[in-house]
């Protein structure tokens, strides 16, 4: 176990951790059910994940995810800013996430607008954040699967800096 | 009888203007789009006469934006997928197509005790928030800033989403052609989804869509959304008419104007694959659209909660007497 009590695992922890994964997953699901993959390749076909291939289900829970997603985010960067600026640091890898995850919600955000009725966008800039939503989705994905692999946490505790890198 | 504007005063004023815009809507900025922007079309069902002039003038115009599918066929992984080809039926002309984009329903119905054959052009409602442009994940489909949706054939990978999405199944697929081809043919995509793209380079040269210049009895009339809107509705007032296309899926730029109800023609009209129906239909984006609030709601609830612990933390060591700071 880790000795360090900044970073012990509590339970309140251990939650949120699962919660984020679930959210994760939901939106990455739902984000790639956007495109007509799951039908084709009978993954809508396994019990339980038929919504996978209805796009205004996907499209709808997807929305839904972003808001528990933005709600998340607004929560964590201002517990860091409030409470945690002393005694924690990002690491390379948790600036790495967090720049992904903004380019993540910054694109969705444009995308949400570009949904709306009324709202126009030349159609070659919506193409370009479209492709850039998606790649940043790809990168995100491979960077958090860097971090479990090679047990890269988000931040550090200060004064342990020097012990842990 | 129906007062209209008639064509030279449109193409001098109206679609020239239109014209310059779409023409010029390059620089990339994002706009609020204007209503008076999107041309709108309205169709009056009781001057139809069903010669289907419409339909010729559209194959003849759009000849070149046709598919022309390479043969054989890639090999598709899986089976499931299924081969759509329609380059042997180009013929077609009683139903949507890649190559039919146009076509003519007709209805038996009953006015005033007599019985009557009522006929109508049908093609892309033109959406004014289009679900089939809203929700293409790449972008290929595309609202232009005049309001109309088309399909960039040489982007569409043929993933028929567009078609899916679209409250009436409008664009249709051809396999075989198209810049899935050059990606991975036997894994993705399958082709390009075509449909009426309101003869989008003609509006922007200045020119009427070949449906609307050749149809002899001028059924169709086009223009800013909010004038058509209300010669719609003056239209139906006149003649004791119905409207369809002003609200459906939240309002097209396609408006129907009939001498019998919506509900009676839907009836009477053969539908099916390629043959949209006339049923009423709700706003497909809007449900989605309601949790934007949530989304704007969302980062002020995170950042209260987390101020609220911090507050409490913040109180408890105070009242312990913690020597913190
Ligand atoms: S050309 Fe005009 S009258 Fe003839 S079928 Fe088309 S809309 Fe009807
Ligand atoms: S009718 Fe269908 S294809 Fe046409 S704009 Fe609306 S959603 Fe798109
Ligand atoms: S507007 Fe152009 S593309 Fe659309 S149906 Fe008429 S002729 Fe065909």
């Amino acid at each position: 176990m880790n000795k360090d009590p900044l970073n012990r695992k509590t339970p309140k922890k251990r939650t949120f951790q699962y919660g984020y994964a679930a959210l994760i997953l939901l939106l990455a699901l739902s984000g790639f059910g956007q495109m007509p993959i799951f039908k084709r390749y009978y993954i809508a076909d396994i019990p339980g994940l038929g919504w996978l291939a209805e796009f205004y289900v996907t499209h709808y829970l997807h929305y839904l995810g972003a808001v528990l997603l933005i709600g998340a985010a607004a929560y964590v960067l201002a517990d860091f800013l409030l409470s945690r600026r002393k005694t924690l640091q990002l690491t390379p890898t948790g600036l790495l996430l967090s720049a992904l995850l903004g380019g993540i919600l910054l694109t969705g955000a444009f995308l949400v607008l570009r949904n709306l009725p009324g709202f126009w966008f030349p159609p070659g800039v919506i193409i370009v954040m479209d492709l850039s939503h998606l790649i940043g989705v790809m990168l995100f994905l491979m960077a958090t699967l860097y971090g479990i692999l090679f047990k890269k946490s988000w931040t550090i505790a200060v004064h342990n800096h020097m012990e842990r890198e | 009888m129906v007062p209209s504007i008639s064509r030279r005063a449109f193409i001098k004023g109206g679609l020239a203007a239109a014209g310059t815009v779409a023409a010029s809507g390059v620089p990339a900025r994002a706009a609020r789009l204007d209503e008076r922007r999107q041309l709108a079309t309205l169709l009056d069902i009781s001057k139809c006469v069903g010669c289907e002039a419409c339909v010729e003038a559209c194959r003849e115009v759009n000849e070149e934006k046709k598919p022309n599918p390479r043969k054989p066929f890639p090999a598709m992984y899986p089976p499931r997928v299924k081969v759509e080809d329609w380059s042997d039926k180009k013929d077609v002309s009683d139903r949507l197509t890649p190559y039919n984009w146009l076509f003519i329903q007709s209805a038996a119905v009953e006015i005033d005790g007599k019985e009557k054959t009522l006929t109508l052009p049908r093609r892309c409602m033109h959406c004014a928030n289009p679900p089939c442009v809203k929700l293409c994940p790449w972008g290929a489909a595309q609202q232009l800033e005049n309001g109309i949706a088309r399909i960039d054939a040489d982007i569409c990978l043929g993933g028929s989403k567009c078609k899916a999405v679209c409250p009436w199944s409008i664009p249709q697929r051809q396999t075989g052609t198209g810049l899935y081809l050059d990606l991975l043919p036997s894994l993705a995509g399958n082709g390009v989804m075509y449909k009426c793209d309101r003869c989008y380079d003609r509006v922007a040269d200045g020119e009427l869509p070949a449906c609307i210049e050749a149809c002899p009895e001028e059924v169709q009339t086009i223009g800013p959304r909010p004038e058509i809107i209300k010669k719609a509705h003056q239209l139906a007032k006149e003649t004791g008419g119905y409207i369809y296309g002003e609200t459906e899926n939240g309002g097209t730029n396609t408006i129907y104007v009939s001498p019998v109800p919506f509900e009676t023609l839907n009836r009477q009209i053969e539908k099916g694959s390629g043959r949209p129906h006339l049923k009423s239909v709700a706003a497909t984006m809007e449900q989605a659209d309601k949790l934007v609030a949530a989304m704007l709601i969302a980062p002020f609830a995170g950042a209260i909660a987390a101020a609220g612990k911090y507050y409490k933390m913040f109180k408890s060591t105070k009242e312990e007497g913690a020597p913190n700071e």
